[in-house]
């Protein structure tokens, strides 16, 4: 098991060395001249040779790849255009924002999402089923950041429960887990776990039902095992996979924050790459992109392993 | 055991009684997709939600002449009137302009940007993915991990990224979106392909002589493409949302045209004045992408259980 | 498609295999990593006699299947030589698609091996469509077929095979099989997933074809009263070598090998005084990748003596037309039951 481990990890490099040659390959699709973007536009001719050689621009692709590459291993993203701070610096506390309300939606998620699937898979096919499918391909199929804008309404501007945007009273650099910043929370977060909660739902009832159709487990209930013996079975059997998918759909909920940040103005990394985007802040966009898909393709790698380690059947032959 | 070296004929025809026996009057015969349909017909709520994505397609072809007001016409002083305003029965947006119009002509850009991305992607995504499971070796891993690189990244993502960097526009959108979709749907062909390769009968076609085309053409297609379908259909709902996503963000239709997204996009600092009003293009998303899932799923459930 | 003609004569071997080995590599995981290769076939040489049925016998995982589709170049061997009436496939007398004209198989799982979009008519058409024959010639022949192996065209021609028995499938199969025309059939398991009243009908209907067409046979399977039913010589496989080969009742009246005796002895027995009381042969089949040293069946062989575990057999002849690989036989082997090495000629 130990060799498949290792073997795991090693194959996440080249895969990530494929994302961040993506990553770079994206910035120079941008139309026009790169350089453009980073300078003003009335910037003289020899700042214009000044910069064109910092960043290496008239020399050959592979060899800005390879600058590029160095420069990022060293923690060195470059400089946001529109702050003129240092990517890293900006993108790192983004991310710890919207990991804060990423733990939180996808715990959410599969709690709500584990007790629906569990409920519909042990009394599938009668009216509880029907209802918990119902909710999970509701939960699926809706346009988050919609449903982010009813929120609002109804527990913002109609209810005033809850603050509409932002991240707290310090913005987004202070935070205390506290009734006067979780308030800020609270919408966003169940915003955002309708999907993985859909998602783990439909997963976990599929699961249950699986197990609850094989036969070992009339097998047990045959030797007189309990239900809250079969209970346990279910959650060994089921666990594994369930997980994968939660640690899954954290993945994509840092990655995908972009569209209910915007609606809640929560300044995570979404937020942050929507503003690149607008200003065209080259540096900051590239560097963001870097960092949320590395978390990614990390994140995949520690659900591999876990699983790995959780699930005997995988890592043997 | 005996031997029968009598006339051959009668005793095979005398077998082929006991042999039928289990299937005295065969019913027509039925192709596969006719089983697929039948089964599919039985399914209320899959029919229920076909019945409403047949609706939005009409909505979409024929939005314009259906539409009960010009669509485009702004009037300041008509500026977000609440539902059942009289002439306005949906109210008005922020530019005066009559929602239910609007609504009703954005159909046909939101679901053509939802739609066109997937049918893209079906098409390349298809190709890419047969080739790669019916050569396997080199071939094979060659295109899965060049594949495997863009599944790292979380599809929203891909797709804002791609978006960002070629700017916004119909046009941009929609090529960010198939490029998103294909790795997917390639994952899918390659599998389902592999799957078929092994299957005994296409090694009898082999030893029929025949050439790979020929036995993809023959052989493979007619079983892999139906499974790659459906999978393609269950993208279209989040396809829609994503591209209505990117019209929310700007980065994707450009007003004034009515697209779904976009119109919530910019009636975003209308919910407080007129929040029902605001909440109404982000209705019809939801309604579609419901509506695709559910006809989606039906369509698996019909392909599932052989008859 | 021409009327195939008999290159080498009666008295060629139709099909001669010489050191036929196939070695997979073995993957423990989806990232192919691990070690070791599995040698599901080593060293197989055999004749396969123009008009006869050689019938192949060997428990799970003796190579039988693996050998059917090495003979009918549906994989390429890791070494060995296939000759057919005389020519080497895919050399300059034999292209790869002539060869695959005259040689075809029937495989064990009747459903699998049908295309199940295709309705049986198309099915069978295929074959000859892809040799040139027209679509209308093609699915004519194909009803005519059906027809002959007791599928009335008009009834079953345009069924899909979901629509269809087992046994019915099957047959299908003979037909597909049959419609190039060729000249050896491969029979692998074809009738072992079939009911027996249904599996006896197969087997008549096997017979007749054999003799309307002139066909070769190889005969593969598990069951040994079968084999021996239909079979003019048997070939007993194990572990991915030849144990046996040797005419069909002289090898089940006499068996030369211990292992084919022991496979014989385990059959249940229908006579009550003479009942199978004690399993012949104890423990699992061992496995390929790593297979004993020596002689391969020694650790479950009752004859097996030391030098069994340190000497490979060589191939002997043991009577008329039947050859065995085992020490026992094998003069000046240094088996005890063994005779010594052969006296110098006079």
């Amino acid at each position: 098991m130990l060799s498949y481990l290792l073997r795991r990890i090693v194959y996440a490099l080249p895969i990530m060395l494929g994302v961040a040659l993506v990553c770079f390959l994206l910035v120079h699709l941008a139309p026009g001249d790169p350089l453009v973007s980073i300078l003003p536009p009335d910037a003289s001719a020899d700042l214009q040779a000044q910069l064109r050689e910092l960043y290496g621009f008239n020399r050959s692709l592979p060899e800005q790849f390879a600058m590029w590459v160095w420069r990022a291993l060293h923690g060195d993203l470059g400089v946001s255009i529109a702050s003129n701070r240092p990517v890293a610096g900006e993108v790192l506390t983004a991310v710890g924002n919207t990991l804060r309300l990423a733990v939180v939606a996808t715990l959410i998620g599969f709690v709500l999402g584990s007790l629906f699937g569990f409920v519909a898979g042990y009394f599938r096919n009668s009216w509880l089923d029907r209802l918990a499918s119902m909710l999970s391909v509701l939960g699926v199929s809706v346009p988050h950041y919609w449903l982010g804008m009813v929120m609002v309404i109804v527990f913002s501007s109609q209810l005033m429960w809850l603050p509409a945007t932002g991240a707290g009273p310090g913005g987004s650099s202070d935070w205390a887990w506290d009734w006067e910043h979780i308030q800020f929370l609270v919408l966003p977060a169940i915003t955002m776990s309708v999907i993985p909660m859909g998602i783990i739902a439909r997963t976990v009832r599929a699961l249950v039902a699986d197990i609850l159709d094989q036969e070992f487990i009339v097998g047990l209930r045959a030797k007189g095992l309990t239900h809250l013996g079969v209970f346990r079975h279910m959650v060994k059997n089921a666990a594994p996979t369930a997980l994968a998918v939660m640690g899954l759909q954290l993945g994509y909920l840092l990655g995908g924050s972009i569209l209910i940040e915007t609606v809640f103005s929560w300044p995570g990394t979404g937020f942050l790459l929507n503003s690149a985007i607008f200003q065209r802040d080259l540096p900051l966009l590239q560097g963001t992109i870097l960092v949320l898909a590395m978390f990614f393709v990390l994140l995949n790698l520690l659900v591999d392993v876990l699983q790995t380690l959780l699930d005997p059947r995988i890592a043997r032959a | 055991m005996a031997t029968s070296t009598a006339s051959s004929l009668p005793s095979a025809a005398a077998a082929a009684p006991c042999a039928d026996s289990a299937v005295p009057a065969l019913p027509p015969s039925r192709g596969y997709w006719a089983l697929v349909l039948q089964r599919f017909t039985r399914d209320p709520v899959a029919m229920g939600a076909a019945v409403v994505v047949l609706l939005l397609i009409g909505l979409a072809l024929l939005g314009p002449w259906l539409a009960p007001a010009d669509p485009y016409a702004a009037s300041m002083l008509q500026r977000l009137k609440p539902i059942g305003t009289e002439g306005l029965p949906l109210g008005s947006d922020e530019l005066g302009r009559d929602m239910l119009s609007r609504l009703m002509v954005g159909a046909r850009l939101s679901l053509f940007i939802g739609i066109t991305p997937v049918v893209c992607a079906f098409v390349v995504g298809s190709v890419i993915g047969i080739v790669a499971g019916y050569a396997g070796g080199m071939t094979n891993t060659a295109i899965m991990r060049t594949v495997d690189v863009f599944y790292a990244f979380p599809s929203v993502l891909l797709a804002i990224a791609l978006s960002g960097v070629l700017g916004a526009g119909i046009v941009n959108s929609l090529i960010s979106l198939t490029i998103v979709f294909i790795p997917q749907i390639v994952r899918v062909a390659e599998s389902v392909t592999t799957q078929v390769r092994s299957r005994d009968y296409v090694d009898a076609a082999r030893a029929s002589g025949a050439s790979p085309f020929t036995i993809v053409r023959v052989h493979v297609l007619g079983n892999v493409l139906g499974p790659i379908f459906v999978y393609a259909t269950s993208l279209i709902a989040v396809s829609m949302i994503l591209a209505s996503g990117l019209s929310f963000l700007g980065l994707g239709v450009k007003p004034p045209e009515p697209e779904w997204g976009l119109m919530l996009n910019t009636l975003r600092t209308a919910i407080y004045v007129q929040p029902w009003v605001a909440a109404l293009p982000g209705l019809m998303i939801f309604i579609t992408s419901i509506s695709f899932n559910i006809l989606s799923d039906g369509l698996r459930s019909a392909m599932d259980n052989k008859g | 498609m021409q009327a195939i003609t008999d290159i080498g004569g009666p008295a060629q071997p139709l099909l001669t295999i010489t050191g036929l080995t196939k070695h997979f590599p073995l993957t423990k995981d989806a990232l192919g990593g691990g070690s070791g290769v599995v040698r599901a076939v080593d060293g197989v040489s055999f004749e396969v006699l123009k008009g006869e049925t050689l019938g192949v016998v060997g428990e799970s995982g003796c190579g039988k299947s693996t050998t059917a589709r090495l003979m009918m170049q549906l994989m390429a061997p890791t070494a060995g030589q296939i000759v057919f009436d005389g020519c080497t496939v895919g050399g300059r007398d034999l292209p790869l698609k002539e060869f695959r004209r005259q040689v075809q198989m029937v495989f064990q799982d009747s459903y699998a091996s049908l295309n199940p979009r295709l309705t049986i008519e198309d099915s069978v058409a295929f074959g000859p469509q892809v040799h040139g024959v027209p679509q209308r010639q093609a699915v004519a022949r194909a009803r005519d077929l059906l027809d002959r192996v007791g599928l009335a065209p008009g009834r079953f021609a345009e069924r899909y095979p979901h629509e269809l028995s087992g046994g019915q499938r099957q047959r299908v199969n003979i037909a597909r099989a049959l419609a190039l025309q060729p000249r050896m059939v491969i029979l692998d398991e074809a009738v072992s997933a079939l009911d027996k009243s249904v599996e006896a009908q197969v087997l008549n209907l096997l017979t007749d074809l054999k003799a309307e067409f002139g066909l070769t046979y190889v005969f593969i399977s598990h069951d040994l009263n079968v084999v021996h039913y239909m079979s003019d010589r048997v070939m007993v496989m194990y572990l991915g070598q030849v144990a046996e080969i040797g005419p069909s009742d002289a090898l089940f009246r006499q068996p030369a090998h211990p292992y084919t005796g022991a496979l014989l002895s385990s059959m249940p027995s229908m006579d009550p005084d003479h009942r199978t009381e004690v399993a012949p042969l104890a423990g699992d089949p061992p496995n390929p990748i790593d297979p004993p040293a020596g002689c391969r069946f020694h650790p479950r062989c009752a004859l097996a003596a030391p030098v069994c575990a340190q000497r490979v057999p060589v191939r002997t002849i043991t009577g008329p037309h039947h050859v065995a690989a085992c020490l026992v036989h094998e003069p000046g082997s240094g088996h005890p039951q063994a005779v010594a090495a052969l006296a110098q000629a006079a």
